[in-house]
């Protein structure tokens, strides 16, 4: 808002730059008090509490309801903690220690000057001890020495809260870096007087780094690799305790219009979270969950045992993808979320594409296909013979390898293509087995055939061009497969 | 072999104590670095001594309570013995009979040492108990060998193996079944650790096992089926009869108890 000042007394006039900065300092500073600097200076710990009640503690996604403007509180609440064997991705499993029956834990929502009365329960059948070491908590390890407790004991201690905040609380029983990776993590809010503003959807996020024997998606029951987690090499970046955790039939729902509040934590234990949600700008970042807020944020750095609050507007409808933009984490460890936002479209605000052309570089009206490139792109209609060009190439790289350069097979492992009763009976079938793989017996050339060839990942027109090639080499029957047969049985 | 031994038992005309050392291995003592507690020594001596092959099991704690009344559940001294103790059987004289062949677990520190000391033995300590389980099959310390460190680190990680049956494991390079895998295993000394441990950081004696600060004074940083063990430890208290925590007994190997006449 200064620039245009700026500019004309740069260099000239010193003094009226210094009253500027003065002028920015006081701004900066009048700024923070209305974000709330003021709560740091007062003594939460003489608030007087009136009245009592049981805290309710909540399951990821959700989060108790606000705490509005009541007085503070003597708060009871209790903990359960569980080792349990829970689903970490499709077919993977993994043996979770939770605070509360899920990763993360229960989601503990305050107000700073309550004292809480917190109970913590280990199940008999666990067979480690356990405790709690609770950021949001002055005093010996925030609560760890005097949780600690052994497998069938509970313990309670109590503590006030004299900070406002959002705050992490995890498990500090040695070794303290398995426990965390385990999965014993979760977050404690604690509001400020009068509590934060209202909002239409507030959502309660948490990533975590696990380190499994088996690589990413390697199916089974997976131990915890200590190596891997000493040397901070995750196999798994998740949400919400598991691959699946905000996607699918647990990805988080909004409707257009909606002011949204995400409470966002990270457990770690290794890995820093970039912090991102892709389609939107976080309005507001409340920065590591404390009183700075920062606006107009895309990317919200969040480090292991911290946390942030982040508000949007959700324009528009659309999927918002969440994600650790530490960006392989998203793609190929599990970070990525959904929070799917449906409603009116708004056409101000984003008008989707309006308009697809034909870009023509100036001077390379020339299209040149690449000479020896590993990617075959065919083009988009082609005459028979290049399908069999083509098709050549593909089953070089995609065929080969089992059926051989003469279609010739293996024998007793993989079927002949070369003069093959069973690939010319049925071109439809032929066309299915590539888009869908084949297993169980087959007969070819009388031969019986037991194995697997899994399905392909191709293109209508790479399947057409590679098929049209087969029927036209070895003395096969010369059939040409085109790019809408392939569809047609896609669709099916 | 088993006519042998009874043949030795019956000629001998031996005492409890001797039969009982056949259910017992000798360990040879040695020199070995303990996880904590030794202050600036990095090195403890422990003297030879004899461990039970296998852990206490169900049938056999059902035989001591039947001897001695005041060890059965509804008799028990309650300051010795939390009510989880022996809260599963059928009554004072019963166990459940589908657990006879498995390890006795919900039973106090006060209740297992009291067995032991029944049977002229006593409970391991610490050290004694650490230096018998850190051996492989083939060797004497295996702790340097990374594949044995991770396979008992899974062993902690797998639920419910207080439901294993004893004597099915491989027998470790003192004979000995059972030590990882299985239950926790009770110690005479199990609550000495802390203390010592935290002497040593300016008189803080405060527990030091939690976060970071268990790490302090710590031998072995990458040894964590120690840590974990230590860190059950430290949580307990005498009376606790927990589902996960057994015991075995072991006995002095000097002169004077090897040949004793009861």
């Amino acid at each position: 808002m200064n620039y245009k000042n700026i500019r004309p007394i740069k260099g000239y006039f010193y003094p009226l730059l210094f009253i500027l900065a003065l002028a920015f300092t006081a701004c900066t500073q009048s700024q923070s008090r209305n974000t709330g600097a003021k709560s740091y200076t007062k003594d939460y710990s003489k608030t007087k509490v009136f009245g009592e009640m049981v805290a309710e503690l909540t399951a990821p996604p959700h989060v108790p309801p606000p705490v509005g403007n009541r007085p503070a509180m003597k708060l009871y609440m209790e903990m359960e903690i569980t080792e349990e064997e829970m689903e970490m991705a499709d077919g993977v499993s993994y043996l979770f220690w939770t605070f509360g029956g899920t990763v993360p834990g229960s989601f503990i929502r305050a107000r700073v000057g309550d004292e809480v009365e917190f109970k913590i329960k280990n199940h008999p059948d666990n067979k480690l001890p356990h405790n709690i070491d609770l950021h949001a908590v002055t005093g010996q390890g925030g609560g760890a020495e005097a949780s600690f407790v052994a497998p069938g004991h509970e313990k309670t201690f109590s503590f006030k809260l004299i900070n406002p905040g959002l705050y992490v609380y995890h498990c500090a029983t040695a070794p303290v870096g398995m426990h965390i990776a385990n999965g014993m993590y979760g977050l404690i809010l604690v509001e400020p007087e009068g509590g934060l503003p209202p909002v239409d959807k507030e959502f309660y996020v948490m990533q975590g780094d696990f380190y499994t024997e088996g690589r990413f998606g390697e199916p089974g029951l997976q131990p915890f690799d200590m190596q891997k987690a000493y040397d901070e090499r995750p196999d798994y970046v998740v949400f919400n305790g598991s691959v699946n955790g905000l996607s699918g039939e647990n990805a988080l729902q909004a409707k257009a219009g909606e002011t949204i509040r995400i409470f966002f934590g990270n457990g770690g234990p290794n890995l820093a979270s970039s912090f991102h949600v892709i389609g939107e700008i976080f309005d507001k970042v409340y920065v590591d969950g404390g009183d700075q807020i920062n606006s107009n944020v895309g990317t919200t750095l969040v480090p292991a045992g911290g946390a942030a609050i982040l508000e949007f507007k959700a324009d528009v409808p659309s999927n918002l993808v969440l994600v650790d933009h530490s960006i392989f984490r998203a793609f190929n460890k599990g970070a990525l979320g959904i929070l799917s936002v449906t409603g009116e479209e708004n056409e101000k605000i984003f008008a989707g594409e309006i308009m697809e052309g034909i870009y023509l570089p100036e001077g390379s009206t020339i299209q040149k296909m690449p000479k020896d490139g590993n990617v075959v792109s065919p083009p988009v209609t082609m005459t028979k013979s290049e399908l069999i060009d083509t098709g050549k190439k593909i089953y070089m790289q995609a065929c080969f390898a089992c059926h051989q350069a003469n279609g010739e097979g293996v024998a007793n492992a993989f079927p002949p293509l070369a003069n093959a009763d069973y690939l010319n009976a049925d071109v439809n079938r032929s066309i299915d087995v590539l888009l869908h793989g084949l297993s169980g017996e087959i007969t070819v050339n009388g031969k019986k055939y037991n194995s697997i060839m899994p399905s392909q990942q191709l293109k209508d027109e790479e399947v057409a061009a590679v098929l049209t090639y087969v029927y036209n080499s070895w003395g096969n029957n010369g059939s040409e497969v085109t790019p809408e047969m392939v569809n047609k049985r896609r669709k099916k | 072999m088993r006519k042998l031994i009874l043949l030795m038992a019956g000629f001998f005309l031996i005492s409890n104590a001797s039969a009982q050392t056949i259910q017992m291995a000798l360990i040879e003592g040695g020199n070995y670095t303990p996880l904590y507690g030794v202050g600036e020594q990095s090195e403890t001596s422990v003297g030879d001594f004899y461990l039970d092959k296998l852990p206490v099991t169900y049938a056999d704690f059902q035989e001591f309570v039947r001897k001695h009344p005041k060890w059965q559940k509804s008799n028990v001294t309650k300051l010795f013995a939390d009510s989880r103790y022996l809260s599963n059987w059928e009554n004072d004289l019963k166990a459940p009979a589908n657990l006879m062949d498995k390890p006795i677990t919900m039973v106090s520190w006060f209740a297992a040492k009291a067995y032991c000391e029944c049977q002229g033995k006593r409970l391991p300590t610490v050290d004694e108990w650490e230096y018998a389980a850190m051996a492989s099959t083939s060797k004497r310390d295996a702790r340097s060998d990374s594949l044995y460190n991770v396979s008992i680190l899974r062993s902690y990680e797998q639920p419910k193996t207080y439901m294993k049956t004893v004597g099915n494991s491989e027998s470790n390079y003192w004979g000995v079944q059972d030590m990882h895998g299985m239950v926790w295993e009770w110690t005479q000394d199990f609550n000495s650790i802390i203390l010592t441990g935290e002497s040593r950081n300016n008189g803080n004696t405060d527990a030091g096992l939690f976060c970071a600060a268990g790490a302090i004074g710590a031998k072995d940083m990458m040894n964590y089926a120690a840590f974990m063990r230590f860190a059950m430890r430290s949580s307990l208290k005498a009376n606790f009869s927990l589902t996960t925590l057994g015991f075995r007994c072991a006995k002095d190997a000097g002169p004077q108890n090897q040949l004793t006449f009861k």
